[in-house]
């Protein structure tokens, strides 16, 4: 039994809406083999939107089928959330290999994206754990491994474009305990913030940057570097809170710009070491649910990219525009990501390489946008490219230019759903299945 | 000693977020319903969980023959037993009034199959002397309304059902939970469109364990129901009998 009525709905950044029909098969025998499906529309863009037709929501698809606890090999409907997972299985030791920033991203989401996470310099990306998917294509329904060849490649980080993704076997990754243990330092300025990020070993790595700082502080911010572990107490102070009420204040320059100076002096000039629960750590923002919502109703727009390590003088450029424009939000990310397990990515279409990726949320505002169209231009020039789960702006032919692999992609495409039933907003938007 | 949870209807929406919270505590689950695949699929979600164990057993609210395994599956356990009752079914009220003898199975879904099973689980219940029992009601029980009254009269009757058996059982140290929830987000309610003070099968399981821990009697979930059904009670039936709410 399904919803039949259409209703409007957006995604995360509230900047694109659609209007349709949601599903949500409670069942596997109730999925329509013909309609898109989606998890839990934390892509910022339209790539969990299908206007004017049904989109599948398969988050009542959230069980665990198998868990071997001894080999780490867990089986998972594909609309199970990452957060839930972490949750029942970290006191049992175990946890998924890649967690992004959000716990509300379903397993089937974290495929059609091949999302990457803190610690993506060690162990590669999402779909690298991922040892075995079930799709229903059609009347038929298979199992498809790392050795499937290109329907695999089409599929890890595919937008879900081969088929409704309805069962996954994760390899988890063993967890010695349920806390982190977090060193944060300050980066005093962009060399030094790279320099803190390309000397960094530690499992998990990250850097926020003060998109606001300029001249001698351009680039400062705080390198945050965690390590699982067990038996400690959270430290009780958490200052993880004040950069998400931010928003509440409205994110007008010389606030932001103020909350970011504090924000940035929390962490005193010889660093500190903390204790955070696991989920605190991964998901800071999950806390406040709908945080999304306080952009109001023209809603936001994250830019995300990724450029080679030789390009770190671009991304240098791109702060530059950034912090003279004064319009980014305190929410500004910097990491360095690794080459992929075995010097691979996973997909076609998957947006790890690596290199420095950088991630800043801007209001929906006519300046933001011609901003990001220029950061988008430079992080093209750079052979760099745009992360497909923030992207709401860009153009076919860009996003063609930045994966050099799309025709192997639209081809494998072609032939797994030959009527293109599965297209999505943003599969139509960057014209991306031909 | 660790906890034996019967889940009566266990393929319900509620019921598999009530069976979740209580694999994590590590109790052991017997899934009774009618899908057997969705049960065993139920079975090993709670077993990854954590719970000691998990079994699906096979019941139809409809078919009394089915009860009596139940009950022996949950003593074979060696725990506690308890028992929740998730198990109803609501059948619109149209279709009712063009298909009278829909009439039995929706009192027996909600209402004298449960109460049947409860009735042979009471002395088990009541030689334990401990325990609890939940049962799901519905503020459609609170008065008969145009729009639902079959399905209402039902939950009336198993409310007050457990009414009885609670001051039965309270006497040897069993604890009864009445539970009415207004709208949940679940399959019972999907498409029929928005629904005032609508909640999810999360938000009742835990204050359902919330009730529990406070050994409640009757719980309300969105408790705002309790406000609002108190005053619709109150309406004189000659006023009443002229409304559609
Ligand atoms: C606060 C926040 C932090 C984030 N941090 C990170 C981060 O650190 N790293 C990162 O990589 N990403 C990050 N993201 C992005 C997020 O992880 C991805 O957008 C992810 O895809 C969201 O999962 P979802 O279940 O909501 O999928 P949706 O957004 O609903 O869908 C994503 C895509 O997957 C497809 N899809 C979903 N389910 C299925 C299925 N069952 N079968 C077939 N196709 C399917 C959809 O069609 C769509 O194309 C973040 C997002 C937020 C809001
Ligand atoms: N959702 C609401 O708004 C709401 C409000 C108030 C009260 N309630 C009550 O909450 C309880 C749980 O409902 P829900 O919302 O979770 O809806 P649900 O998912 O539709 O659950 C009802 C369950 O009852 C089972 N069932 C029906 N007839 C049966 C029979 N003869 N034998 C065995 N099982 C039978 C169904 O089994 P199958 O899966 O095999 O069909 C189903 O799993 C019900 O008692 C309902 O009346 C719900």
């Amino acid at each position: 039994m399904t919803d039949r009525n259409s209703t409007e709905y957006a995604g995360w950044g509230r900047a694109l809406r659609a209007n349709g029909v949601l599903a949500r098969p409670n069942t596997q025998s109730e999925i329509n083999a013909n309609a898109p499906a989606i998890g839990n529309r934390r892509s910022y863009g339209d790539a969990a939107l299908i206007t004017g037709g049904t989109a599948q929501d398969l988050t009542q698809l959230d069980r665990i089928i198998a868990f071997d606890r001894t080999t780490g090999l867990l089986t998972v409907e594909a609309g199970i959330s990452l957060g839930e997972l972490a949750r029942v299985l970290a006191p049992q030791g175990w946890l998924p290999a890649v967690l992004p920033g959000t716990g509300f991203a379903t397993v089937g989401g974290a495929i059609g994206m091949d999302v990457h996470g803190k610690n993506h310099h060690h162990v590669g990306s999402f779909c690298q754990h991922v040892t075995s998917i079930t799709l229903i294509q059609g009347e038929k329904t298979k199992t498809i491994t790392p050795k499937s060849g290109s329907i695999w490649k089409a599929t890890c980080g595919g937008l879900g474009q081969t088929g409704i993704i309805v069962q996954a076997t994760l390899q988890l990754s063993q967890a010695r305990g349920d806390m982190m243990l977090v060193s944060e330092q300050r980066a005093t300025d962009w060399d030094h913030h790279i320099a803190l990020l390309d000397g960094s070993d530690a499992p998990y790595t990250v850097g926020w940057i003060d998109a606001m700082a300029t001249g001698t502080s351009l680039g400062r911010g705080i390198v945050e570097e965690g390590e699982i572990c067990r038996g400690l107490k959270p430290t009780a102070r958490g200052s993880k809170k004040i950069p998400f009420d931010a928003p509440h204040l409205a994110l007008s320059s010389p606030i932001v710009r103020a909350f970011n100076a504090l924000y940035y002096r929390r962490v005193p000039k010889s660093g500190r070491t903390v204790v955070r629960p696991i989920n605190d750590f991964f998901f800071p923002l999950d806390k406040i649910h709908d945080w999304n919502k306080l952009y109001g109703r023209r809603g936001f727009h994250q830019f995300q990219c990724v450029v080679p390590l030789n390009q770190s003088s671009v991304l240098r450029e791109m702060m530059e525009k950034v912090a003279s424009s004064g319009l980014a939000s305190p929410l500004a990310v910097l990491k360095r990501m690794g080459a992929g397990l075995n010097g691979e990515s996973a997909g076609y279409m998957s947006f790890p390489m690596e290199g420095y990726t950088l991630a800043i949320d801007f209001p929906n505002r006519p300046a933001a946008r011609d901003l990001i169209a220029k950061l988008e231009s430079l992080a093209l020039k750079a052979n760099g490219r745009i992360y497909l789960a923030k992207d709401a702006l860009s153009t076919g032919t860009a996003i063609k230019s930045m994966y050099t692999d799309h025709p192997k992609w639209a081809a494998a495409t072609a032939k797994a759903d030959p009527h293109k039933h599965l297209q999505t907003d943003m599969t139509r938007r960057l014209d991306l299945r031909t | 000693m660790t906890d034996t949870w019967i889940i009566l209807g266990a393929s319900s929406t509620i019921a598999k977020a009530f069976t979740r919270s209580v694999a994590e505590t590590g109790a052991h689950v017997i899934l009774a319903g009618r899908r057997m695949d969705d049960l065993e699929a139920s079975a090993a979600d709670a077993s990854a969980r954590s719970a000691t164990g998990a079994t699906p057993v096979a019941f139809d609210a409809r078919d009394p023959a089915t009860f009596q395994p139940i009950i022996d599956a949950a003593i074979a356990t060696g725990g506690t037993i308890n028992c929740a009752v998730f198990v109803g079914s609501m059948p619109s009220q149209d279709d009712i009034n063009a298909d009278p003898a829909l009439v039995d199975g929706t009192i027996a879904d909600s209402f004298t199959g449960p109460a049947r099973f409860l009735q042979m689980l009471a002395p088990v219940l009541s030689e334990q002397g401990s325990g609890s029992v939940v049962g799901v009601g519905s503020v459609a029980g609170d008065r008969g309304r145009v729009g639902n009254y079959v399905y209402g009269a039902a939950k009336a009757g198993f409310a007050t059902y457990l009414s009885g058996l609670r001051n039965q059982l309270g006497r040897n140290g069993v604890h009864v939970l009445t539970v009415k929830p207004g709208p949940v987000d679940t399959v019972m309610t999907q498409g029929l469109g928005d629904q005032p003070f609508m909640t999810t099968a999360d938000a009742v399981v835990a204050d359902i364990h919330k009730a529990l821990r406070k050994k409640r009697n009757t719980l309300y979930t969105k408790w705002i129901w309790w406000p609002v059904m108190t005053v619709i009670k109150l309406i004189p039936e000659p006023i009443f009998k002229k409304m559609s709410i």
